[in-house]
């Protein structure tokens, strides 16, 4: 009886998600399609760059410093016994430029900017906003989706960018002042252990991060019913499904850079 | 002029209306009044096509706003001012660029001439002079009156009004209703007004229907629905406690 319940509530959490992949790739089609809709609102989608991109930059500072001193430290631990602490410094600008700068600044993104979106949209939602868009002629995704999904899939690129950075600092600061590898030196194995393709594969995906982070949160925004109590719960869902989309989405394309730039 | 046909619509597991009928001649203003919930508020987003519905049809001046694609249908809606009964103003806009919207976004008139338009929209509800304030900074009859405004602004043929004088004070109410006549009076203006505030309907309506039910289930002139002898509408319009719209609640609870 029990497993009885509980295959029919995986079942159900299944179907439900079936239902919400359908609506992101629906708002992503209607998306795409608003996108080359004249008119074309610049200050729309400056204003939602600044707020997505230049405000996380304190936010993605802390914490790129942070992930670089720990990375730095954790992996000093192991490179110290096999007596390659210069390593350190090729390890972590892999890691970082590949794969954590990228995550670390997609989820901090999702969750500050992405529950903003959601809240946001929320209450316009609960208070009829969204219906006096539409009534006054203006389409809801043209005008309030659009400029989300362009910045945040422009700003994302270059906030990990800012974040890789970062990163490489923290383990430098480490790795100079505490373990006492000269400067040029890790540096210039940092340059050495670097190839485009690592930025490029970092990078790339990070502009499909901030898609599924626009997506999600101006859906689960659109969504909203039951007032204030329905935006808390939309926020807590789109920050969680948005952790879920990037998760899988980043697995996804490095199994895809694996294979085809070996 | 309006034609709503046989309109019917669910959400969820409730069915809101069930066949609702209605005509509306240009010019004319027809009063809906109903109980809480009954259905008015879906009712007028059928009108602007916000909400689709499951059978029968809005019709505008001949055009089926269910059916028409996004660029008619803006077309339509353009013409159409619609007051949202919780003002739904852009809370992230000052009071001038929610009111001035519609132009903004639609009509590329010199900046001067929006900035007048807006002005003279606000001093029509008797707020001019606050462009500049954000709406959480007004009361709830002001924020009324600024959706008022925001309607007006895009100067249309027909505008729906949703509960315009709840929750304002009476005096904020007589003045609501004296806009409502004049924009019928001066401007020939089509309007609907969903109310439940008997004094305001007999003053602007030249047409009173009842929502019941998920239909109309009368309509007249003031004078008629007045001196009706249909037992629910007896009661709604006395404001009864006891009748037949509390007994079939009581019924069906
Ligand atoms: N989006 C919605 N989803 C489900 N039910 C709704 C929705 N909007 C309205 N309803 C229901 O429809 C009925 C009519 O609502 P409404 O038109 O707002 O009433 P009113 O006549 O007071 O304006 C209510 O019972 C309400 O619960
Ligand atoms: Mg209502």
């Amino acid at each position: 009886m029990i497993l009885h319940e509980f295959f029919i509530t995986v079942g159900a959490r299944i179907i439900s998600f079936m239902y919400f992949l359908g609506g992101l790739f629906n708002l992503f089609v209607q998306t795409m399609y608003q996108i080359f809709v004249p008119p074309y609102r610049k200050d729309r989608i400056f204003e939602q760059a600044k707020k997505a991109g230049f405000d996380s930059l304190p936010i993605v500072s802390l914490v790129s410093l942070f992930i670089g001193f720990i990375f730095a430290l954790q992996t000093a631990y192991f490179m110290q016994r096999i007596g390659s602490e210069i390593y350190i410094a090729s390890l972590v600008a892999l890691s970082i430029v590949r794969e954590l700068g990228p995550v670390i600044t997609a989820l901090v993104v999702a969750g500050r900017v992405g529950a903003a979106i959601t809240a946001e949209l929320g209450s316009m939602q609960v208070t009829e906003q969204i219906d006096a868009l539409e009534t006054l002629a203006s389409n809801p995704i043209k005008y309030l989706v659009v400029p989300r999904f362009l910045a945040l899939s422009l700003m994302l690129p270059l906030l990990t960018l800012y974040s890789d950075a970062i990163g490489i600092l923290g383990s430098y600061m480490i790795c100079v002042f505490k373990l006492g590898i000269s400067s040029s030196m890790y540096l210039r194995v940092t340059a050495e252990a670097l190839f485009y393709k690592d930025l490029f594969t970092g990078l790339f995906k990070t502009i499909f991060f901030g898609m599924i982070i626009a997506l999600v949160s101006c859906m689960e925004g659109f969504n909203v019913e039951g007032g204030a109590e329905g935006v808390g719960r939309a926020t807590t869902r789109s920050v969680v499904f948005s952790f879920i989309m990037i998760i899988i989405a980043d697995c996804f394309f490095t199994a895809l850079f694996y294979f085809i730039f070996p | 002029m309006i034609e709503i046909t046989g309109l019917h619509k669910s959400l969820g597991a409730h069915k809101v209306l069930n066949g609702v009928h209605l005509k509306i001649e240009k010019g004319k203003t027809c009063v809906i009044i109903g109980r809480s919930g009954c259905g008015k508020s879906v009712l007028l987003k059928h009108i602007v096509g916000i909400l689709k519905p499951d059978k029968g049809k809005v019709l505008i001046d001949g055009q089926d706003v269910g059916v028409l694609a996004e660029k008619e249908l803006n077309a339509v809606r353009l013409k159409i001012g619609l007051v949202f009964q919780g003002g739904a103003l852009f809370d992230s806009m000052t009071v001038g660029e929610n009111v001035g919207f519609g132009l903004i976004e639609h009509d590329h008139i010199p900046h001067k001439q929006l900035l007048e338009k807006i002005e003279s929209s606000l001093s029509m509800v008797g707020l001019h002079g606050i462009g500049n304030l954000m709406p959480s900074e007004l009361s709830g009859g002001m924020r009324k009156r600024v959706a008022l405004a925001r309607a007006i602004c895009i100067n249309p043929q027909i505008i729906l009004y949703d509960e315009p004088t709840t929750g304002v004070d009476p005096i904020t109410a007589d003045s609501i209703n004296e806009l409502i006549k004049s924009m019928h009076d001066k401007l020939k203006i089509t309007s609907i007004v969903v109310t439940h505030d008997m004094k305001s309907a007999y003053k602007v309506a030249d047409k009173i229907a009842m929502l019941y039910q998920g239909k109309i289930i009368a309509e007249g002139t003031p004078d008629e629905i007045q001196r009706t002898k249909n037992p629910v509408v007896h009661q709604f319009i006395n404001g009864l406690a006891f009748g037949p719209i509390t007994e079939t609640l009581d019924h069906s609870r």
